[in-house]
């Protein structure tokens, strides 16, 4: 065949439109993951963690080669604690970003903001925080555990060591009142009493007369559900009026926040918690973990907490969806997730539960002491209970709603 | 019993903290009119100031009653020379210069001490009453507010300083014309409230810990309390806090915070509806 100058050019810029059309449009494209969490303000005790260990796993598996040939790239967005913030930068990143999927949420009210914002613009959602259990929608996936995982293990164990009658105190939004809710009913199943659930909004900083309310109705412990930095006064107002040593306490919400290491160990010793991680897990995958952590952002990290373990682990079943289903398509994703999917991950084996679009993992029962979190009991593999009494996304995909627990 | 004498100490508790975070305030609005949005911010600096030096080594008392005032009143004094005493009698830019401040204040610090709530375990334990346990650190709180309401009151009575700063306030012309510097008296005022607020600021810290943002929870408060108290700087805001502080501790401990904050609310919506010009622009219309 003759070459001359013409077809000589017409094919080579021919080649080259293809390969710069193919080029930006795929192989080098990478695959947008959003990240909306709050960075600063009062809840940025949960949000930095879990963009940390966002950050981490991305880049672990931009590491390891991307996935499905492609780098993925973390658009990050800090909602200041602000819920407005959450409806914008949930419709910036489905329509501007146009990313495969949303991490992000951390208050149950502000799950509740980007959760409808995200549906209407089909874009897969990942809430990667405990939280109280209920939400059944099938654009979304929940990594984090419930009350039926925690507080149902939690209830029985604090009330053989401490007795039967329980004073509640929450935050006041829909997290604080419906896990109220779930403590009353395992507290009264296992024979027990709660004489008075009080909540409090995000900014009450004086507890004086809750504490005396507390003394009043002499309780054999005292649950918290309390949330955020304001809060945190409780913890030190129990302890200055010399109530932690007569009357104890559990708590589904405390350390999630490092709590006990803001606190001096005077002031929350022998609190009770109960989560799916603890930093101390001992395990080959979890040491691997903390010890590349550490390496990523400082030996000197204060812990690492439930929240960024479930942001983690979010992200890892995601990724293992995407590759299963070879595309980072919503319904493909979606399809993959509720075939089952499931990850070792450091706090142990995670699976999706289909119908649910909750998590199957591993629980423990830990114990301040000392600024760390002491593993007492450990319970394998629990399956989202709660939610499983009511949502079925396998039988109706398109259920789409919180369900509440009624007593 | 003990369950009556506990809540009558919570009830005391609860005046002295609104009136230790108002008093600042009603310095500087009641005798300059300068509507001071950073007002919540000072505090916060108070709060801050107590616990860094505190980590320093310095004791947690000359930390609180010493440290803090002082370099709260420092930047107070700094603020006034250079933003206030150009606004002053133009009451909206002030509010918009002092806002301004406050949000600048809580940027820089979230720059510097990042966005967690810190503090300090607050000392001297706890002791009983009957069957019930109380802090220790309620009392010392009450005491610091009778003390600094007793100061003021003696200063501004007895002194030459409070007589020169009470007639600049009533008629800074006459007090010119009468051998008064007013922007020096100004200037010292401004500090001198200030450094009230840091005090506050601080001696709040060990029981609500400290945080940048942590001026919008104390803000509103102190405004309700000066603008309920009135005119009179000091017996405005001691008559104030006691209304409010009672009612708001009442309905609390009765039912639960939120009630408590909206008994306060709406006690100081019925109290300016009666009394547009606060409790002391009918009652002790003589006090200080």
């Amino acid at each position: 065949m003759r070459v001359n100058r013409r077809t000589f050019l017409q094919s080579t810029a021919a080649t080259a439109a293809a390969g710069m059309f193919s080029s930006s449009a795929w192989a080098e494209d990478p695959i947008n993951v959003a990240s909306i969490h709050d960075l600063s303000g009062g809840l940025d005790i949960y949000g930095k963690p879990m963009v940390d260990a966002l950050t981490l796993a991305i880049e672990e598996a931009n590491a390891a080669g991307g996935l499905l040939g492609r780098q993925i790239k973390l658009i990050n967005y800090d909602t200041q604690s602000n819920m407005q913030l959450y409806t914008q930068f949930a419709q910036q990143a489905a329509l501007k970003d146009k990313v495969a999927v949303v991490h992000g949420g951390i208050t149950s009210a502000s799950r509740e903001v980007i959760r409808p914002v995200l549906g209407k613009f089909k874009t897969l959602y990942f809430y990667n925080t405990q939280y109280e259990g209920g939400v059944c929608d099938r654009n979304q996936f929940d990594t984090g555990v419930t009350p039926a995982q925690t507080v149902e293990k939690l209830v029985p164990h604090a009330m053989k060591k401490w007795g039967k009658k329980v004073y509640v105190i929450a935050a006041d939004y829909n997290y604080g009142q419906i896990t109220s809710q779930w403590v009353k009913k395992y507290v009264t199943e296992n024979g027990g009493e709660v004489p008075s659930i009080d909540f409090f909004p995000l900014d009450v900083t004086n507890f004086g007369p809750t504490i005396s309310k507390i003394q009043a109705a002499k309780p054999d412990f005292v649950w918290s559900a309390l949330v955020g930095g304001a809060h945190i006064s409780f913890y030190r107002q129990w302890a200055a009026a010399g109530m932690r040593k007569s009357i104890p306490m559990a708590s589904t919400t405390f350390a999630v926040g490092n709590e006990h290491i803001v606190l001096s160990p005077d002031e929350c010793n022998g609190m009770l918690v109960c989560y799916n991680y603890f930093q101390d897990l001992k395990n080959p995958v979890n040491e691997k973990f903390v010890a590349s952590f550490h390496k990523r952002f400082g030996a000197d990290y204060p812990n690492i907490t439930e929240l960024a373990m479930g942001t983690y682990q979010g992200f890892r079943l995601w990724a293992e969806a995407v590759k299963k289903a070879g595309s980072v398509d919503r319904i493909k994703v979606i399809d993959a997730l509720e075939t089952g999917i499931s990850i070792d991950a450091p706090s142990g084996k995670v699976t999706i539960d289909p119908p649910t679009h909750h998590c199957v993992l591993d629980v423990h029962i830990a114990e301040v002491a000392d600024k760390k979190l002491k593993v007492l009991e450990d319970f394998a593999q629990q399956k989202p209970a709660d939610t499983a009494a009511v949502c079925d996304l396998i039988k109706n995909p398109n259920d789409n709603q919180q369900y509440v627990i009624k007593i | 019993m003990g369950l009556v004498a506990l809540l009558a100490i919570q009830v005391l508790y609860a005046i002295a903290s609104l009136a230790l975070i108002s008093v600042g305030l009603a310095i500087i609005f009641g005798m300059m009119r300068v509507i001071n949005l950073a007002h919540g911010e000072f505090l916060m600096l108070g709060g801050y100031a107590a616990i860094v030096a505190t980590s320093h080594g310095i004791s947690i008392w000359l930390s609180m009653l010493v440290v803090a005032p002082i370099v709260v009143g420092i930047i107070g004094v700094v603020v006034e020379r250079t933003i206030i005493r150009f606004l002053y009698g133009r009451m909206i830019d002030t509010m918009l210069a002092t806002w301004g401040l406050s949000l600048f204040l809580v940027g820089l610090t979230t720059a510097i001490f990042g966005n967690t709530t810190v503090g300090i375990s607050a000392p001297l334990g706890s002791f009983q009453i009957g069957a019930y346990r109380t802090s220790a650190y309620t009392l010392f709180v009450i005491a610091v507010a009778a003390v600094v309401l007793a100061a003021i009151f003696a200063v501004m009575r007895w002194t030459r300083l409070g007589l020169i700063a009470r007639g600049t306030m009533q008629n800074a012309n006459m007090a010119a014309a009468l051998g008064v510097n007013p922007p020096r008296v100004y200037a010292i005022t401004f500090g001198v409230g200030a450094a009230l607020s840091g005090l506050a600021g601080a001696v709040l810290a060990p029981v609500s810990g400290v945080f940048p943002t942590i001026g919008v929870a104390y803000i509103a408060k102190s405004f309700i309390t000066v603008i309920g108290g009135g005119a009179a700087i000091l017996t405005g805001t001691v008559s104030a806090s006691a209304l409010f502080g009672t009612i708001n501790q009442i309905a609390t401990f009765v039912t639960t915070p939120v009630f408590g904050e909206v008994a306060l609310l709406g006690a100081a919506i019925v109290l300016i509806r009666l009394l547009p010009q606060g409790i002391t622009g009918r009652f002790f219309r003589r006090g200080l």
